[in-house]
């Protein structure tokens, strides 16, 4: 399989044997009453990493996040900070500090209290103080914010008020507990970036929890995609999207197609994997998958081609008619219902302006991919 | 046309509370007040002049002149008043502080308590409104005087050798008015309590606090208007007492509200006991709207 890694950055100690893991969750459980939130879960995080858990409500992420901010104890298991087991150090202890989802600005305090809360606890001399709020409130662009009480402010100035406070004690980790649920969807696009630049900026390891796939595929070194407490993949952004390791990770993130099938033949790596109602696909990276077995071979939308014409020279063509066009702007969407039976979804990016749709609804159309446009699925 | 409609009703409904007011406040006010400005007489009602319209307007302006305070001056003169107000201030000092030492970890470990049991808890402290106080109050001579419930568990074990005297004590109103009141200062407090959001205290415990630090940095200022709603509640009444220092706190205890039962029953003084009764007014809410006052300016800051 070709090396999806290094398409972002080439920041990656996870591919270095000899890195050695931040925080690690070492077989970690933890339940609450008989209701398991995390099942025997682990994970590696390393320095500088930006990471982000990514699941659904109820898959444990945000219990993962609070375990490491110490407001829960793993029922077993142990977590390591930088080498050093984190079980029984209260919160107040730990040199990790956590955005919360509502913010929890003091709301009796002003915007400058709010950002020295913590420093003031360190027992830093007021100079320094006042020195670093200063620093703070420059780098969330809050200056003349400072007096405010938080009730005060907007949803995105009460935002960078809390991730100000939450970076001023300089901890190892900043955990962000869906950091930008609370915004609207420009300034969310906004934030994000923002949110990259400052962990360039400051160089901590940021932890960020969110149910928002796209929020993670923009900020986040590695993606953790979680699943009733268990982890299904840690990947990058691009190994998540294009090589999911299971039928869950392909569905969750993005748009995908799968047809279910069996392996027919097989010729080194590439398989015939066929459906039994007329569909037949060639496929690369069939992986281990034996003769005969069943799989489900994933498809991205945008990586099938749709043509009014029967294309020539391609291993596979299926045909079908239009069912359904989504004109989006960016790009169109056309729903394509197979004569074998499936409907699949494949999309064209709209490069060129004002071009007319050559496909219209119920027209005869063929869809088209490379053998290693899709992966081959095995769990 | 509608708009206007709207607006009458508005202000209907505005004016609802100031109706209340006049006729249930301001007006029974104004009596006690004039009745202050009267001499006492042996009469029926027992106090002179009666304001009358009977006999015309220059009759009533006689009888309007007749009014002065006589009866202020009297009660700066026996220091018996002064006193009286000094210790009626002081028992409901006391008893406010211990009813919120006692009403504050109540009120919060409800607020902190499951939400599934949190109406059951709530209806216990209301319970013992259930029974009339007069009864609870009674309920506590038995207990608190020598040969007494309480005393007899603490000879019987072995903790005392000698009965303990609480009853005719000030501990005893202490413990009758903390008691009685204790309601007033949980409901409130609890209120503010329950709605503070648990993750400022995580938020507080996540940048270096320990639980205590955080509870008086972050749970105690934001529940104060909630404590300053429990004081008042119990302050004010508490300060005006009457049955409890009078059923518990024996004859030796002077309280205004005593004095002013005295004054009206005992001495049949109609008019010193309404001058009694208005200062005991002014002293206790002219302190109380100058503090609303400042705390509604602080908040809009």
């Amino acid at each position: 399989m070709k090396s999806l890694g290094n398409i972002r950055r080439s920041f990656a100690p996870w591919n270095d044997p000899s890195a050695k893991p931040y925080i690690s969750f070492e077989n970690v459980t933890k339940r609450f009453g008989d209701f398991t939130a995390v099942n025997n879960l682990s994970l590696v995080i390393f320095e500088r990493e930006f990471f982000a858990l990514l699941g659904a409500s109820g898959c444990g992420k945000s219990t993962l996040l609070r375990m490491l901010a110490g407001f829960e104890e793993p029922t077993s298991g142990r977590i390591l900070l930088d080498g050093q087991d984190l079980r029984g150090i209260p919160p107040y202890k730990r040199p990790v500090n956590m955005m919360f989802q509502s913010y929890a600005l003091f709301p009796h305090m002003t915007v400058e209290s709010n950002i020295a809360f913590g420093l003031k606890q360190e027992g830093m001399p007021k100079a320094d103080i006042d020195k670093r709020v200063a620093e703070m409130l420059k780098l969330v662009k809050l200056e003349p914010f400072a007096k405010r009480k938080p009730h005060q402010l907007s949803g995105g100035q009460r935002q960078r008020v809390a991730l100000a406070r939450s970076v001023a004690k300089r901890p190892k980790v900043l955990l962000l507990d869906e950091p930008l649920g609370a915004l609207d969807k420009k300034l969310r696009e906004e934030t994000q970036f923002e949110l990259m630049d400052l962990q360039q900026s400051l160089g901590l390891t940021f932890v960020v929890v969110t149910h928002d796939q796209e929020e993670a595929m923009t900020m986040a070194d590695r993606i953790a995609i979680l699943d009733k407490g268990q982890v299904m993949q840690v990947a990058t952004p691009a190994e998540v999207y294009e090589a999911p390791a299971s039928r869950f990770v392909a569905g969750f993130v993005g748009n995908v197609n799968l047809f279910e099938g069996k392996v027919a033949t097989r010729e080194g790596a590439t398989a015939r994997i066929e459906d039994g109602k007329g569909t037949s696909i060639l496929a690369d990276n069939a992986g281990e998958a034996a003769v005969g077995s069943a799989v489900t071979f994933a498809i991205r939308p945008e990586k099938i081609k749709v043509s009014s014409r029967e294309p020539a020279g391609t291993p596979n063509a299926l045909a079908g008619e239009i069912y359904d066009i989504a004109y989006l702007g960016d790009m169109t969407v056309y729903h394509v219902k197979l004569d074998a039976g499936p409907v699949v979804r494949a999309s064209t990016v709209n490069s060129a302006r004002a071009t007319d749709d050559p496909l219209s609804w119920n027209d005869r159309a063929w869809i088209s991919f490379l053998p290693d446009a899709g992966v081959v699925l095995t769990r | 046309m509608q708009r206007l409609g709207n607006a009458i009703t508005s202000r209907l409904v505005i004016i609802v509370p100031y109706l209340w007011l006049l006729f249930f406040f301001l007006v029974p006010f104004a009596i006690v007040f004039k009745i202050s400005l009267s001499q006492t007489a042996i009469a029926m009602p027992p106090y002179v002049p009666v304001l009358t319209l009977q006999d015309g307007w220059s009759a009533l302006m006689e009888q309007l002149s007749e009014l002065n305070f006589d009866n202020y001056v009297w009660l700066t003169e026996d220091p018996l008043y002064f006193n009286a107000y000094i210790s009626s201030v002081w028992i409901a000092g006391v008893s406010t502080f211990l009813t919120l030492m006692i009403g504050y970890p109540i009120a919060y470990g409800m607020a902190r308590a499951p939400a599934s049991i949190r109406p059951t808890l709530l209806m216990l402290v209301i319970l013992p409104f259930w029974t009339s106080f007069l009864i609870r109050v009674y309920a506590w001579i038995g207990i608190l005087k020598p040969e007494g419930l309480l005393n007899q568990v603490l000879l019987a074990t072995g903790i005392i050798d000698t009965p303990l005297i609480i009853l005719n004590t000030h501990t005893a109103i202490f413990i009758g008015i903390v008691y009685s009141y204790l309601p007033f200062m949980v409901l409130p407090l609890y209120a503010t309590l329950e709605k503070l959001d648990y993750s400022l205290i995580e938020a507080a415990q996540d940048l270096g606090c320990p639980q205590t630090t955080a509870f008086w940095k972050i749970t105690f200022p934001l529940s104060l208007p909630g404590v300053v709603a429990g004081c008042l509640l119990v302050f004010i009444p508490a300060v005006g007492e009457f049955v409890i220092p009078d059923l518990l706190g024996g004859s030796q205890t002077l309280m205004i509200g005593k004095t002013l039962w005295n004054e009206f029953f005992n001495n049949r003084d109609w008019p010193v006991a309404s001058a009694v009764a208005v200062i005991l007014l002014l002293l206790l809410v002219v302190p109380i709207m100058l503090f609303q006052n400042a705390q509604a300016r602080a908040q809009e800051r």
